[in-house]
């Protein structure tokens, strides 16, 4: 394995970096006395401007670790409010800030750990409209998004800037990190040109995730920010670290630089595009409406099944999401075992479909429907809208 | 020539084990061969032409096999091939 690039060379000059004081001094002796950091790597850290995009599961060990060492000047971009599924692996928010904006929390513990740490709120979506004129000015991003469009947009705003992206992303047990966007080295374009079609890859939300494994992932992008921010080591530029919690297996495989990627390589992309519309699928918003001439509401079900008329409910989600909640008189049929169910099926009975959030039934109702069922609904908002609008003894999760 | 394909947890329930012996004397070969013998994971790996996907990406003993001719790519006896598919959470 070829040793990768050296770390890009840090912006500051060394006669412009600031003093520290002598609290400081005391705060970061663990750091001063390694010579590889030193005084010197302290005050570039004080110097440093880091933009964290996301205080979710991967931002928050960023921003505690990033603050806590010493980065002087921390952006923050996140529009949301902490929620208690957050909890399991958001460590930068507490069970006191539910409700609260993820910003207003995190600036509180931020200037706990570290009240040196000058801190810079975004309070809004990263959007093309906005995303060169925040990113613009940091020495580094980090991406601790949790969708698509937003890494596709963070990675060409930050190719276009030459600003470099510490990557990281998580799905249930397995991780991947990297540096993206250097002079030299690849981007996220030449790992994945295009993105997979909406539904195919869950996001965390659907599918899941190990708490501990955004503290793994986000822990491995603080590391790299900080060698590329002193100039030490061997970051992670043109290469790709699989982290696999349940083996506890970490491989690292090589990204080239590729020549003919549209964003770093021939550099077509020369301003920023609709990520939504390039993350989507054609035709999609077209689908979603018809989908929605077979919503029904909880409501509505509600008072149908109390007027004593008989449906059919069948419940799409998994075996393990059954025994966390159900709905009584339900009948399990997990999406994936649909097909071989659909015969047991009486077309000439109302039946409404329902799954957590209303995404996976509505691909069973469509399903029924191609299938020749004319009275088959889809419970919109799934369990979650139902446990909120009309039986609220049925856990959310 | 016997290959070893490694696939991410995601995906290794579709072929009910994250370590799959696969045979062929190309990169696509291997993969056609497991995806026969794994409907599931099929569509999974490569799409309905049997051309790899752009949010897939395959290496072979770690090294990008777009730059080793993609699915043309020749594989040794031993070889490893390790399937990392886009994710996006954070």
């Amino acid at each position: 394995m070829p040793a990768s690039a050296a770390a890009p060379p840090i912006p500051h000059q060394l006669d412009d970096l600031p003093a520290l004081t002598p609290d400081e001094i005391l705060r970061y002796s663990r750091h001063l006395i390694i010579p590889d950091v030193a005084l010197t790597g302290q005050r570039r850290l004080k110097a440093s401007r880091v933009l964290l995009i996301g205080a979710g599961g991967l931002g928050s060990p960023l921003a505690l670790y990033l603050a806590a060492a010493g980065v002087g000047h921390l952006g923050l971009v996140d529009f949301d409010v902490v929620d208690f599924t957050n909890l399991q692996r958001q460590v930068l928010h507490g069970t006191k800030d539910v409700g609260r904006p993820k910003l207003a929390s995190a600036a509180d513990r931020i200037n706990d750990i570290n009240p040196n740490v000058q801190l810079a709120r975004y309070e809004t979506r990263l959007t093309s409209e906005n995303a060169l004129e925040i990113i613009r000015g940091y020495d580094l991003v980090v991406d601790g998004t949790d969708n698509f469009p937003t890494r596709y947009l963070t990675n060409d705003a930050c190719v276009l800037l030459g600003v470099p992206n510490v990557y990281g992303s998580i799905y249930r047990f397995e991780g991947q990190a990297s540096v993206f966007a250097t002079s030299d080295g690849p981007c996220y374009r030449c790992l994945f040109r295009e993105p997979p079609p909406p539904g195919l890859v869950p996001s965390c939300a659907e599918g899941g995730v190990l708490g501990v494994l955004p503290g793994l992932i986000g822990t491995i992008q603080a590391t790299e920010a900080i060698k590329l921010l002193l100039g030490i080591g061997e970051p992670l530029i043109g290469r790709l670290l699989l982290v696999d919690a349940l083996t506890m297996r970490f491989r690292t495989v090589r990204i080239k630089k590729d020549s003919t990627c549209p964003a770093c390589g021939t550099r077509e992309i020369q301003e920023l595009i609709d990520y939504e519309d390039f993350c989507g699928v054609p035709g999609a918003a077209a689908e979603a409406a018809r989908d929605a001439e077979f919503d029904t509401t909880p409501r509505a079900l509600a008072s149908k099944l109390a007027g004593g008329a008989p449906v059919e409910l069948i419940d799409v989600r998994e075996p393990h999401e059954w025994e966390i909640a159900r709905i009584d008189g339900a009948r399990l049929i997990p999406l994936g075992r649909f097909t071989e169910a659909l015969p047991t099926l009486d077309s000439s009975r109302d039946i409404v479909v329902f799954c957590k959030g209303g995404a996976r039934s509505a691909k069973a109702v469509r399903q029924l429907r191609a299938a020749g069922f004319k009275r088959v609904w889809n419970l919109a908002g799934g369990i979650t809208r139902w446990s909120e609008e009309v039986d609220p003894t049925i856990p959310r999760y | 020539m016997s290959i070893t394909l490694y696939l991410p947890t995601v995906l290794a329930k579709l072929a009910d084990a994250p370590v799959v012996e696969a045979r062929g004397t190309t990169v696509g070969e291997a993969v056609a061969e497991v995806a026969t013998r794994f409907p599931n994971l099929a569509p999974r790996l490569r799409d309905a032409h049997g051309r790899p996907y752009p949010f897939v990406t395959f290496y072979l003993n770690d090294e990008d096999i777009r730059f080793q001719g993609g699915f043309d790519a020749p594989v040794s006896d031993g070889d490893e091939l390790t399937v990392v598919p886009a994710i996006a959470g954070g």
